[in-house]
């Protein structure tokens, strides 16, 4: 018998707020020290009160626009109560009765053709707390910096049938909530983590089997090799009756590959929702919902379009760039300035790369901003500055986005002189230095005034138009 | 009596007391439950904030029963403060014997009201949302407001004008603009004594609502007689409410973090179950109980939502009443004093707090004075204390 996989996901991301979501410490845990972002709010102390974080707020609308959702235009918190040392107060902020976004489409692309994923809901809450086991001691250790961390979740349909499919969804998520500057969605951070919920059944059937729920997976590829197991279990539990298939929560093991029921204990429960007295409801007025919508990014497919008809950049230049929303905005501003969409794509996908590359950036930490590279542009098709020297504007404005480029040019003695005079100079200094250059270049050998003129633009700072020295050199050297 | 000592000498005149759901840095706060025993906060609250700045000197702190939710104190971890054979309140004795001259205490369950009503002090629970909870030990925090507790109206007044006010640290503080209504307020001229909620009173508290009602007739207040059996329901919903709120909020007292832990336990589970077991008490525990059943998944549509529902009812039926009425008349308690053997009766706080729930439940302001309670629209607290401020000027 076939048998088809009946997957939905519930995606955790992280928002990329500065602060917690009920308190001003600072939501940056990743690579902090232990409890180095706490206060009493956040460590569950009697007498603190949460106050919302609107910012909190106004990213979750954002991410639920750019899932396809309808926005809940009241939106409330809830508590859920359960005992885990990681867990402060015992009971988690989170939103259970009328998340903020409901009912979206996502739509993926896989091998298989097109295909929309239905969003259920998209709910804000708090992170909880890390426990640190130390195996020498026997003891287990508290962190509490990321308690109180914004997160969303993300709850699909059972729409996804596959790995292929699992993996097309969550790429397409990272890249929109990526877009929406809402969430780093970095697995490897713990910026993005994925619950898979599993059954399978005979294709052709409308009866879902059971539905076992998965975690503890720290990569996109340890989640398909965990479908893939599960998927494998569940059929060949149907199948051939290896064993009893039962509703339960299981962990994956990503170096042994296998899955595991997790205690009940750890799972069983009622969690006892009830509305949080001390969150009043959130209610989202039409100028707040506006300014989120129009505060939105095109999504990366229409840019790309638009990028080729309007700029003229070719297929492969438009897709480099709409990899991600920094890069684009920095290719749009850049443009406007310079006028020249060639060049600033030019820029961007070769200096710029290189010195992301080079600073282990991510696309998304660019901070130079596009009307600057237009500056910059402008002052080498200008001839004010030189491309070599052009290059350590660009790596000083990585430093410093706030850098105008003509100005740390001037300050820094990068500017091209159009002072004959001082290239003349320059000329006689070094020709006189160097006679057998002189010589062997008298003699036919043009490799000799490569040296001599390398020499004279190392001496000239590289401030100089290489043709005028180059004509200057030449006229000198035919006088001597 | 149980008033803890400041560590600090006071020189000023404006002496308080602070009950001990109020946190304090320089004292402990113990919720007086043994489950908090020493426990020292690392902040302040607000109103504590707000009246030194204003020159009111904290002489010590008055111990409350545990989680203020029951008669008037006598569940206390140090014990009942019993006097002649009748349950007293820490925070009433101080004021009565002059030592100081207000209190701030949190209005959980009703505890300030019925302890001010038999000692004929006046007190004050305001409109929720305009004095800052930032700070003071939560259990109810739907309903739950900071109280001031006087000898007179105008001293309370005089206190509550202080900690009065917008708090961004606390998400239910209502905005300036609408806490300023509490200065805008009419005086109070037509009040309806609600029937429906003096049965159960004996004679004595009978007689002091009958002296006060007749009190205000001679100051030109109309008093009705109204018949209400709405607002009656509010103690029923009140303590699901209640209930389901405190098993929450004393969830986090797990004896891992701070307060008290059991010596005896072999895993995490253990220590969370001894420590809890040890150090909380019977009242709380069935708070506990009856709280996590009303919002477990069988019975939240039944009971919690409800409740939630009932709220609703009750705030409309209040504005009905409203309409016709400046404020309602009701007793506070259903005797001037306690009785040792009340206590007999395990959930005596449960059945007499039908009097204080309906201001709980609604957050509407409630003045007590001469051994009655007034509850007032949103916003009239200054209007019922100018009220009771003028009887106290006839009474003269």
């Amino acid at each position: 018998m076939k048998y088809e996989t009946v997957i939905g996901l519930e995606v955790h991301v992280e928002l990329a707020t500065n602060s917690k979501i009920f308190c001003s410490c600072s939501a940056h845990s990743y690579g902090a020290q232990p409890n180095e972002h706490v206060c009493p709010a956040c460590c569950g102390m009697p007498g603190m009160l949460p106050v919302v974080n609107k910012r909190v707020v106004d990213y979750g609308i954002k991410a639920g626009l750019m899932l396809g959702c309808d926005i809940n235009r009241t939106t409330t918190f809830d508590k859920k109560s359960y005992y885990y040392p990681d867990l402060p107060a015992a009971y988690q902020t989170t939103q259970w009765f009328a998340p903020v976004a409901v009912n979206g489409l996502v739509e993926i692309e896989t091998s298989k053709g097109k295909k929309g994923i239905r969003i259920k809901q998209i709910h804000m809450e708090e992170d909880a707390g890390k426990l640190v086991h130390d195996i020498r001691e026997d003891t287990t250790h508290v962190d509490f910096n990321r308690t109180s961390v914004p997160l969303i979740e993300i709850v699909s349909q059972p729409d996804l049938s596959s790995a292929e499919e699992v993996e097309a969804y969550l790429e397409r998520l990272k890249t929109l909530l990526r877009y929406a500057r809402v969430a780093e969605c970095e697995m490897a951070h713990g910026t993005m983590r994925c619950d898979v919920n599993l059954s399978v059944r005979p294709v052709g059937s409308n009866k879902l089997g059971v539905r076992t729920e998965m975690k503890n997976m720290n990569s996109i590829e340890a989640i398909k090799r965990a479908i893939e197991y599960e998927t494998a279990r569940h059929i060949d539990a149907v199948e051939n009756g290896t064993e009893v298939l039962v509703q339960e929560t299981r962990r994956w093991d990503d170096i042994k590959g296998k899955s595991y029921a997790m205690r009940t204990k750890e799972t069983a429960g009622d969690y006892r929702y009830f509305p949080d007295p001390n969150v009043m409801p959130v209610v989202i007025d039409e100028a707040w919902f506006e300014s989120m919508k129009n505060s939105l990014p095109e999504f990366p497919e229409v840019k790309r379009a638009r990028y080729m008809q309007e700029y003229g950049l070719s297929e492969y230049d438009a897709e480099q760039l709409t990899k991600s929303i920094a890069l684009c905005e920095c290719f749009e501003g850049a443009s406007a300035v310079c006028g020249s969409p060639k060049d600033a794509t030019n820029w961007i996908l070769s200096e710029i790369m290189n010195l992301l590359n080079l600073r282990q950036m991510t696309y998304d930490m660019l901070t130079v901003n596009g009307k600057s590279l237009g500056e910059l542009i402008l002052l080498v098709s200008n001839g004010k500055v030189g491309r070599a020297n052009a290059k350590k504007v660009l790596s000083a404005m990585f430093d410093n986005p706030e850098l105008s480029p003509e100005k740390y040019a001037e300050e820094n003695g990068l500017i091209i002189s159009n002072d004959t005079g001082l290239i003349d100079k320059v000329v006689k200094e070094i020709v006189a230095s160097d006679p057998k250059s002189v010589a062997d270049y008298k003699g036919g050998k043009e490799k000799a005034l490569m040296a001599l003129f390398g020499r004279c633009m190392k001496t000239l700072k590289g401030n100089c138009d290489p043709q005028v020295l180059r004509k200057i050199l030449i006229d000198y050297i035919a006088k001597v | 009596m149980k008033i803890y000592n400041a560590k600090k000498e006071i020189t000023c005149d404006r002496k308080i007391v602070v009950d001990d759901m109020i946190l304090t840095t320089d004292m402990p706060t113990t919720a007086g439950s043994k489950m908090l025993d020493g426990y020292v906060s690392l902040f302040e609250a607000e109103v504590l904030t707000r009246a030194g700045n204003a020159g009111y000197g904290v002489i010590g702190k008055t111990s409350v029963g545990e989680f203020a939710i029951d008669l008037v104190g006598e569940t206390a971890q140090d014990g009942a403060l019993i006097e002649d054979g009748i349950l007293k309140s820490a925070t009433a004795e101080a004021i009565k014997s002059g030592d100081a001259i207000c209190a701030i205490t949190l209005d959980v369950n009703g505890s300030v009201r019925r302890s001010v009503a038999q000692n004929s002090l006046v007190s004050v629970k305001p409109t929720y949302g305009t004095v800052s909870r930032y700070g003071t030990i939560p259990v109810a925090c739907s309903g739950e407001t900071v109280s001031v507790v006087a000898k007179t109206a105008t001293a309370c007044r005089e206190l509550l004008d202080v900690i009065a006010g917008h708090d961004d640290k606390d998400g239910t503080s209502l905005p300036e603009t609408e806490i300023a209504k509490v200065s805008e307020t009419k005086p109070v001229r037509r009040i309806a004594l609600l029937t429906d909620m003096t049965k159960g009173v004996d004679e004595e508290t009978s007689a002091r609502l009958d002296a006060f009602s007749k009190k205000l007739t001679a100051l030109g207040v109309e008093v009705v007689s109204v018949e209400n059996s709405i607002i009656p329901v509010s103690r029923v919903a009140w303590n699901i409410l209640m209930s389901a709120e405190l098993c929450n909020n004393v969830s986090r007292y797990d004896g891992v973090k701070y307060g008290y832990r059991a010596q005896n336990f072999t895993n995490i589970d253990e220590l969370y179950t001894n420590s809890r077991t040890e150090a909380f008490g019977e009242l709380l525990k069935t708070a506990i109980i009856f709280g996590s059943e009303t919002l477990s998944t069988e019975n939240y549509m039944k009971v919690y939502d409800k409740a939630l529902r009932v709220r609703r009812v009750i705030v409309e039926e209040f504005a009905r009443l409203f309409a016709d009425y400046d404020a309602v008349l009701t007793p506070a308690c259903s005797m001037m004093a306690y009785p040792e053997s009340v206590r007999a009766d395990k959930y005596i706080s449960y059945k007499e707090n039908f009097y204080t729930a309906p201001a709980s439940i609604t957050g509407l302001p409630a003045v007590v004075a001469e051994g009655a309670q007034l509850i007032g629209k949103a916003f009239s607290e200054n209007a019922l204390l100018d009220l009771v401020a003028l009887c106290e000027k006839e009474g003269k």
